[in-house]
């Protein structure tokens, strides 16, 4: 595995590259809590291209910055970071990195090409409007996974209506017929809302990927 | 632009800071400035976007002379506070906690301005312990300004926002802060505080800008841009106001502005806490306290006087 660091703004990114070689690369985004996975899992060896993951701010082998203050339009700069280094490439996310995953494909709707929607951990997020939730201050030193990253992409605030924007963007301008298909089996309310909207496709990953090769 | 330039470190009724200490919370360094009396009963000032603590140096003295230890700070990456990795609202309202916290462990009375005051909205509703009083200026967002645009209008206008966001993210470690004379920046900064002299202008250069070779530089970090995008939306910050339970005390500006939120008083008036008061001052823009500093001073020590 080669790790390549990458700069957003003052966080280094560690995109590693699980597999070398030609066309279109599969870029993995991990779920919250999570990191890269250290080889290429069983699943993606179908994929005919070049295989990388990126770590997201606060996990894996990127920086762990003081103070918090994350955001998913941070982790979605983060995977853009990415993006911009490696051109097109065709997203599978887990968990929060599946949030992640459709807001890049809605951002980016040109360079990706096609993104898969999984189960893992920070799938959910928080409520879907204002709450009480209240804060809590972490003092450093801490190592990665920041415990800020999962104090604040556990709760932060996911309207059903915010994210069916980045789906509609996605099947708006992107190329890809199908951009965004979800093979997650937990529906939180935000994803239960893009399952919904006509053009967004239910299918496993193993089908998602022979879609997109 | 010379760099000999002599700083105008004077405008009338102004006063710096009484005293200047650092808070860090979470590893970041805040800068926490005070008025008056240290053994006083404390007073919070909360500063808006893009500006910075000691935007209250006329403000904040006239709250001293009532009797008020006033405590403000500078928000991660504005004034003299450390320019952080992250910026986000929960992490300036971690930063609020730790300095109200290292100043008092009892309610304190809490003044936020435009962004501060959306923030302590917010912060009133999770940890209403932290507060005996609250009074909002002009910090009540309602409504986004375009809410009568067509679907496709707005997801076009997202898609703007976030690839202009992204943009600005891949360039962000570049960017500095562009030079100018105080005058140049003060005439910068007059395109969003179109109604302030620009003799206070200046002044805020000097006490917000920094002097380098080249020039004077505002202190905020480059990598911080207005606007932007995300799930949040103005119209929560009404609806945690219904269920606050301390007297609140509600300041509107009667003039829009570039950097106010545009909130008319019947708009907001139904969301008002039981008991709560709403006033507007209809010939006043966003910065109410710099408009009109001695009327909200007095209009505020009386509130604390008698609680309504």
């Amino acid at each position: 595995m080669i790790t390549e660091l990458l700069v957003h703004n003052r966080i280094s990114l560690a995109l590693h590259c699980l597999r070398d070689g030609g066309g279109r690369p599969l870029l993995l985004l991990h779920g919250l809590g999570e990191r890269s996975p250290a080889s290429v899992p069983a699943w993606a060896d179908v994929w005919p291209g070049p295989v990388h993951a990126l770590d997201f701010t606060g996990h894996g082998d990127s920086t762990v910055p003081v103070g918090g203050g994350y955001s998913a339009e941070v982790l979605l700069a983060d995977a853009d970071t990415a993006l911009a280094h490696l051109g097109e490439v065709t997203l599978v996310g887990r968990g929060l990195g599946a949030y992640i995953g459709l807001m890049l494909a809605g951002a980016r709707p040109g360079q990706v090409h096609g993104t898969v929607l999984c189960d893992g951990p920070g799938l959910s997020g928080g409520a879907t409007g204002p709450t009480s939730t209240s804060f809590v201050t972490v003092e450093p030193p801490y190592s990665a996974p920041d415990p800020h990253v999962l104090i604040d992409l556990s709760r932060d605030p996911r309207p059903p209506d915010y994210a069916v924007l980045f789906s509609r963007l996605a099947l708006d301008h992107s190329p890809t017929t199908e951009p965004v298909s979800v093979a997650a089996i937990v529906r939180p309310p935000w994803l239960a809302a893009v399952v919904n909207e006509v053009g967004i496709v239910e299918r496993s990953l193993p089908a998602s990927l022979a879609a997109y090769a | 632009m010379t760099s000999a330039e002599p700083p105008e470190a004077t405008h009338p009724g102004a006063q710096a800071p009484t005293r200047r200490r650092d808070v860090v919370v979470g590893g970041v360094r805040i800068a926490v400035h005070e008025w008056g009396d240290e053994h006083a009963d404390p007073l919070f000032l909360v500063h808006g976007g893009f500006d910075f603590g000691r935007t209250f140096d006329v403000f904040a003295p006239l709250l001293a002379a009532g009797g008020r230890r006033v405590v403000t700070w500078d928000q991660r990456g504005h004034g003299d506070s450390a320019h952080a990795a992250l910026y986000s609202l929960d992490a300036d309202l971690r930063d609020m906690i730790g300095v109200m916290a290292s100043t008092t462990s009892r309610p304190a009375p809490v003044i936020g301005h435009s962004k501060g005051g959306a923030m302590s909205v917010q912060l009133a509703d999770a940890q209403p312990f932290r507060f005996s009083h609250f009074i909002n200026i002009d910090g009540l967002p309602f409504r986004r300004p375009m809410t009568d645009l067509a679907e496709h209008e707005r997801t076009r206008m997202l898609s703007s926002d976030i690839t202009g966001w992204l943009q600005h993210r891949r360039v962000a470690a570049q960017l500095e802060r562009k030079p100018d004379t105080i005058d140049g920046l003060a005439r910068r900064r007059a395109k969003q505080n179109p109604r302030l002299p620009i003799e206070w202008l200046r002044y805020l250069v000097t006490v917000g800008g920094r002097h380098d070779p080249d020039g004077w530089r505002w202190k905020i970090d480059a990598s911080m841009r207005p606007g932007g995008f995300g799930p949040w939306r103005p119209e929560w910050t009404a609806t945690r106001l219904p269920g606050l339970g301390m007297p609140f005390l509600g300041i509107l500006g009667g003039i829009s502005e570039p950097m106010g939120w545009g909130t008319a008083a019947d708009d907001i008036r139904p969301f008002i806490p039981a008991g709560g008061r709403l006033e507007q001052f209809d010939d006043t823009g966003h910065f109410i306290h710099i408009e009109q500093p001695q009327r909200v001073a007095a209009m505020v020590l009386d509130f604390l006087e008698h609680g309504r």
